[in-house]
Parts: structure tokens; sequence; C-alpha cells
């Protein structure tokens, strides 16, 4: 007896989801970007609202002042969903962990001198409280934002801003003693030259409104204190002075903000591509955010850079005028 | 002229691997034998890293396009950014 086996092909019928091809169409298979983020939102048949905020069902649009037909439109281009974000996030750990362990192996910390160490400990350490603060607002974003693809993306920066200020943590304990974490939050709660910025993270904290928060923090502030914090002070200025060390183990945080720059420059983007209201909001929220950080900056631009501080403080607002040029907002 | 194909497996990894291929190759024409995704071109074939970067919107090592790489036919030319196939030598 012989058995023929011969393949036979099945073509499914549905390439997607019903929600998913009413987006992308249903001609070829969705993306699992595509399924795990389109259409998503909750939307309708809530029950009660919630007791905390009465003027508004539990997920709602009208949290913000930005008005889109579809929120799904605020798609992030890295297409991150839980499983590539994780992976990529993996890899990167793995890089720093590879980074530590050479820097441990060659004792690279005991070869800066003091003063430079001294002066590192000064400036990044109360940043973990500036991240911190990004790890909150972020949350916020993701639990009063509308629409997945907008408020998932924030929930992993809300976690990636946790991770930013754990290697911060993590960078003062390889510098120095723990005492160094402790010196740093009092800084940031009694030295003068951080005030403004204190300020400025505090005030950001009760903002309501998702998208204005979402300009806030991760625009206008971000967008120039890690090119100021991690390109001129740690790139330009400690790694000339035998830092290299502190470069390699605050790797990540340069590498992040320039592909979160993508994503949020991306959103602000299509918002304000949708009307002139939008726009106009948008632009009038990134200038006044913009101008306040870049004010609430130049007190740490010359504690970490001296005189030079002022010029390359200026340069990182130039930076975000450009970002924000780019994306169609007049800045 | 002769044609060059190359195949991959049909799954998540592949696909925008096989959009940037059909994007950059306007005479490729993609076949779906079961469980593959076979594209064939007249005479030249060639990925472009930038495409699929482009695509996914993270940074791509072509090297990974050879995890679900299952069989080609051509002359390989490779360098970091593109990866090529053809006749000519």
């Amino acid at each position: 007896m012989s058995v023929d086996l011969h393949t036979r092909e099945i073509k499914p019928l549905r390439n997607t989801f019903a929600h998913t091809a009413h987006y992308v169409g249903n001609d070829k298979p969705a993306s699992r970007y595509q399924e795990a983020t389109l259409g998503t939102q909750p939307t309708a048949n809530f029950h009660y609202r919630p007791t905390w905020d009465p003027e508004h069902e539990i997920f709602d649009a009208s949290r913000s002042a930005i008005k889109l037909a579809d929120w799904n439109a605020l798609r992030d281009p890295r297409q991150y969903y839980y499983a590539t974000w994780t992976m990529a996030r993996a890899r990167q750990q793995d890089a720093i962990e590879a980074s530590y362990e050479f820097v441990d192996s060659r004792k690279l910390v005991s070869k800066m001198n003091d003063a430079v160490r001294a002066k590192v400990c000064q400036v990044l350490m109360p940043l973990r409280h500036v991240a911190w603060g990004g790890n909150m607002n972020n949350s916020s974003i993701g639990a009063y934002g509308y629409g997945t693809p907008f408020t998932a993306p924030a929930m992993f920066h809300a976690m990636d801003q946790l991770g930013a200020a754990q290697f911060i943590t993590r960078l003062g304990l390889a510098l120095d003693e723990p005492g160094v974490l402790q010196a740093g939050k009092n800084d940031w709660l009694n030295a003068a030259c951080w005030q403004p910025l204190r300020h400025y993270v505090e005030d950001t904290l009760v903002l309501k409104d998702p998208i204005e928060l979402f300009i806030a923090q991760n625009f206008a502030l971000d967008g120039q204190l890690y090119p100021l914090m991690f390109g001129s002070f740690v790139d330009d200025h400690i790694v000339p002075q035998g830092g290299t060390a502190v470069a390699m183990l605050t790797a990540f945080m340069p590498e992040w903000h320039s592909e979160s720059a993508r994503w949020i420059d991306a959103v602000l983007k299509v918002a304000a591509a949708e009307s002139t209201d939008n726009k106009q909001l948008i632009a009038g929220w990134v200038q006044a955010w913009a101008d306040r950080a870049q004010t609430a900056l130049a007190p740490l631009a010359e504690l970490a850079l001296g005189a030079e501080g002022a010029q390359a403080l200026l340069e990182a607002r130039a930076g975000l005028d450009l970002r924000g040029k780019k994306a169609g907002i007049a800045a | 002229m002769s044609n060059v194909f190359i195949a991959f497996q049909d799954n998540e990894d592949a696909r925008p691997i096989i959009d940037a291929i059909l994007a950059d190759n306007t005479e490729a024409e993609a076949t779906y034998p079961t469980g593959l995704v076979k594209i064939i071109a007249p005479g030249k074939l060639v990925i472009k890293r930038e495409s699929i970067e482009e695509l996914i919107g993270r940074s791509f090592n072509l090297q990974q396009i050879h995890v679900n790489l299952v069989t080609l036919s051509g002359h390989i030319d490779e360098d970091d950014d593109q990866f090529s196939l053809s006749w000519t030598h």
C-alpha cells in the first residue's frame, strides 16, 4: 500500500479582524501592531460615569481640547506593541549590562578623577526625580488620553522613563557611595538652581489635558533636557575629561530619546495637520512650555557646563524648534 | 533574461521585508505557495535596508532576513545597506 502525501492550500476568507480591516482593508494580513492597536479603544456602553470625574465618561476624548475625527490616526511610527517594545528594550538592557561589565572589569570608574566624578553626580543624580515625573505624566497620558494608538506607547514611554531613572540611580551607585542619591534628592528639594525645573515638573503633574501634558513633558522638557544633559554635558564635556565610563553607562538615554522623538513628532504632526484649531492650540502649548522649560534649564546648563552652558541650551532649543518645524507646528 | 527569485516564510517577521521588496522592484511578483512567499523578478532583485526600516520604523540589520529566508536563486551581492540578486558577475 502506498500513501500519497500532497499539500493543499487553504486560503483564509478573512485576513484580519473586522475592526482592524476597517482601517487597513482585508486585502492582505494585518500586522500584529495594527491588530493590537487599531480600533481597540472601548467607546460605548460605559454604564456609570466615574464618581471622581462626573463631567466625563471613563474613556472620553473630550478630556483634551484637541479635536480629532478619529483618534486612531495618532499612530506610532515605531509600531510598538507589547512584544516588539519589550524585545527592543531587552536588547538595550543587555547592551547596558555588557557596558557595566566592561566598566567594572577594567575599573574605569576609579580611573576618572574625583572632580569629574563629583560633577557628574551633582548634575545627573537629581534627574532621577525628573524622570520619575516623566513616568507619572506619561502614566497620566495613558490613563486619560484617548485611542489605543496614542495611549499604549504613552504607557510604554512611562515605563521607559522609569528605566531611565533606574539607570541614573545605578550610575550613582557605580560612581560613588549610596549617599550621592540622597545628596541628589537634597539638591532637588533645596538647591536654588534646581527649583525652576522642580516647579516645572510639579506643575506638569497636575495638567489635565493629555495632549498638553504630552507636549509639556515629552516634547518641550525632554526635547531640551536630553540633548543638553546627555549630549552637551556627558558626551561633549565629561567624555573629553576622561569620563567615557559615564557615557557608556548612560548610553540608553540618548538612544531612547532619539528613537522616541520620532513617535512624539509623529503624534504632533498628525494632530496639528487635522485642523487649524488643533494647530493653533498645539503651537501655543509648544511655545509656552518650551519657553518655560528653557528658562527652567538655564541655571542647570550653567551648573553643568559653566560659561558654555548658555550656548548649549540655545542649541538644544534650536534643535527642538527644528523638530517643531518639521512636524508642521509653528514653534 | 532569466528570472531570479527569493522565498521567505509567510509570517509576521517577513512581511515588511516582502513589502519593501515589492515596493523597490516594480517588476517583481509575489506568489504564495503554501507557507511561503516567493518573489520572482526578471534579471535583478534588490532588498534595501532603508526601505525595510521605513516600514517597521526601527533600525534593521539586513542579516536578519536570513531568519525567515527559505531559498533563492541568482548571484548574491550584499553589504550593510542592500542585498541584491542578479545573473551578472
